[in-house]
């Protein structure tokens, strides 16, 4: 495969790693504990759509951004139900992350029970790609982009320009000031839930879009999440985007010189290489 | 204005206050010293709502504060600064106000100004990020963000900490012309003789437990209190 076209591919795969990795590195740094069950949001988000499109019939925009929202609601939901409780019995971080490890494997069995474990497509039609300069692109990785895109400055406008970012951008600095700050922190937490839900879902559906819908496609994305956290500095947004970009883009690459069957031991090995540099990730961490 | 009234409390199952008892009128400065382990932080601590609450009673300003969440009771008209960790350091200047105003942002540009007045240091440094600040600047942030939602009480923990001797003086005029603008202050020190002489009252707490209160001067004066807790 040309150069360009793999890069073309690691991008668009980039975009989906990024946006799955904001929500897993903002609740990670809030919350103090690291999510497995993100991957498996970002499985439930695909799902929801395709229950809206394809089972329930409704036009494809209105099931993606309803279920952008239910899934918004659903984490809200696991927050009261699970995670609050948990925070006021001040549970470890080590606890919440092997509860989240269930939620993950509960979460995906409840997919397979009630969706079964085969393949699934978005009710769409095949696109033919264009052909650009020896590079296909086909519209739906063009669509995959540009939404991606549009998330992510988003999330910078939501993070910058108005109170409940910085009220969560306060919430990763220092929860405790911000308690004694007058900051209502559990009415926060939910907001930061809902965000990363909310861009996980997005991204399932993206992935979706570009490849098929199975049970195990989030939790196969953990591990390259996790890699594009901790490069781009656990807590900071943007470092997950970059991270993101980067990871996505390296396991596309090394396919050019070793089988695809490395790509995920290729990223990890950029992974170690940054942190040995850089031990706070790219972006610092903050 | 606040009462505490034989308040039990503690972080874990252990109680660190054994039934301790303060009252701070309006416009007064009333400073909390003892050794260390004493309580003193826990007794802030208890106050805004962040201990385990075991017995007794806290009113402020005629209302029981006692299982109220910090966030509320900072509503209801009270300031705290804590001894560590008492800024954003992400956040810039301005952006550690507005969450001071976060329970009502249309009141930062008018009290902006109020807190600008005490603290001109930060006038040009509004847009720079706090983590990068000194030690002493950041302290004013620190009181700066507590003060900006114009506090009846403002609780300091250890406001001269980890400064200067010229800072600290400079913060304990800041802290005098903050108590001028109408607002009462409790604060925890270490620096003892310094805070006390800018105080109205004093308490001394042992153990968990109040061991002398008095005038702040008459403390400053006492034999007994100048031997055991103010270096003679």
């Amino acid at each position: 495969m040309a150069i360009e076209q793999v890069v073309i591919n690691g991008m668009v795969l980039g975009c989906i790693i990024a946006l799955s990795a904001i929500g897993l590195t903002v609740t990670y740094r809030i919350l103090n504990f690291a999510n497995f069950a993100h991957g498996d949001f970002v499985t439930l988000g695909a799902y929801i759509a395709f229950l809206f499109s394809a089972i329930l019939g409704l036009n494809f925009l209105a099931a993606c951004a309803l279920a952008i929202a239910a899934a918004a609601l659903f984490s809200v939901g696991l927050d009261c139900l699970i995670w609050k409780p948990m925070r006021s019995k001040g549970a470890s971080s080590t606890a919440l992350m092997i509860l989240s490890i269930g939620l993950a494997i509960c979460l995906r069995n409840l997919i397979v029970f009630v969706f079964t474990p085969d393949i699934e497509r978005f009710p769409l039609p095949v696109k033919e790609g264009m052909t650009l300069g020896g590079v296909v692109i086909t519209p739906y990785q063009v669509a995959v982009t540009a939404v991606a895109v549009v998330l992510m400055f988003a999330v910078h406008y939501l993070l910058r320009k108005t109170s409940i970012g910085l009220a969560m951008r306060a919430l990763s600095d220092n929860m405790d000031l911000a308690r004694v700050s007058g900051i209502d922190v559990d009415r926060v937490v939910r907001y930061t839930w809902a965000t990363g839900m909310a861009l996980a879902a997005a991204a399932g559906i993206l992935y979706g879009l570009i490849t098929n819908i199975n049970p195990n496609m989030g939790w196969f994305m953990v591990i390259p999440i996790f890699a594009a956290v901790i490069l781009g500095g656990i807590g900071n947004p943007y470092g997950a985007m970059m991270g993101g970009i980067i990871i996505g883009l390296s396991q596309e690459l090394s396919t050019l010189i070793l089988p695809s069957e490395y790509k995920i031991a290729v990223s990890f090995f950029i992974m170690i290489v940054v942190l040995l540099v850089k031990p706070k990730g790219l972006m610092g961490g903050g | 204005m606040l009462r505490v009234d034989n308040v039990v409390a503690g972080y874990t199952d252990v109680d660190i206050l054994h039934g301790v008892s303060i009252q701070i009128d309006k416009n007064e400065i009333v400073t909390v010293i003892g050794p260390n382990g004493a309580g003193k932080s826990t007794l802030m601590k208890t106050i805004i709502g962040l201990t385990k609450f075991r017995g007794g009673e806290i009113l402020f300003g005629g209302e029981s504060i006692v299982g109220m969440r910090p966030d509320k009771i900072v509503r209801k008209g009270m300031g705290y600064v804590p001894q560590e960790r008492n800024i954003f350091p992400t956040l810039t200047v301005l952006e550690n106000l507005e969450i001071g105003v976060f329970v009502d942002r249309g009141c930062l540009d008018e009290n902006l100004g109020e807190v600008l007045r005490i603290f001109p240091e930060l006038r040009g440094r509004l847009h720079q990020k706090t983590g990068t600040m000194s030690g002493g600047e950041q302290k004013m942030v620190a009181v700066g963000r507590a003060l900006i939602t114009e506090p009846a009480l403002l609780l300091l923990d250890e406001p001269s900490s980890a400064l200067s001797p010229k800072l600290r003086d400079l913060l304990f005029q800041k802290i005098e012309a903050i108590n001028e603008t109408g607002t009462a202050i409790t604060m925890v020190e270490q620096n003892a003789k310094k805070a006390l002489a800018i105080s109205d009252r004093g308490y001394i707490l042992e153990m968990g437990k109040n061991r002398f209160e008095g005038e702040g001067k008459s403390l400053l004066e006492d034999a007994d209190v100048r031997g055991l807790y103010l270096g003679g």
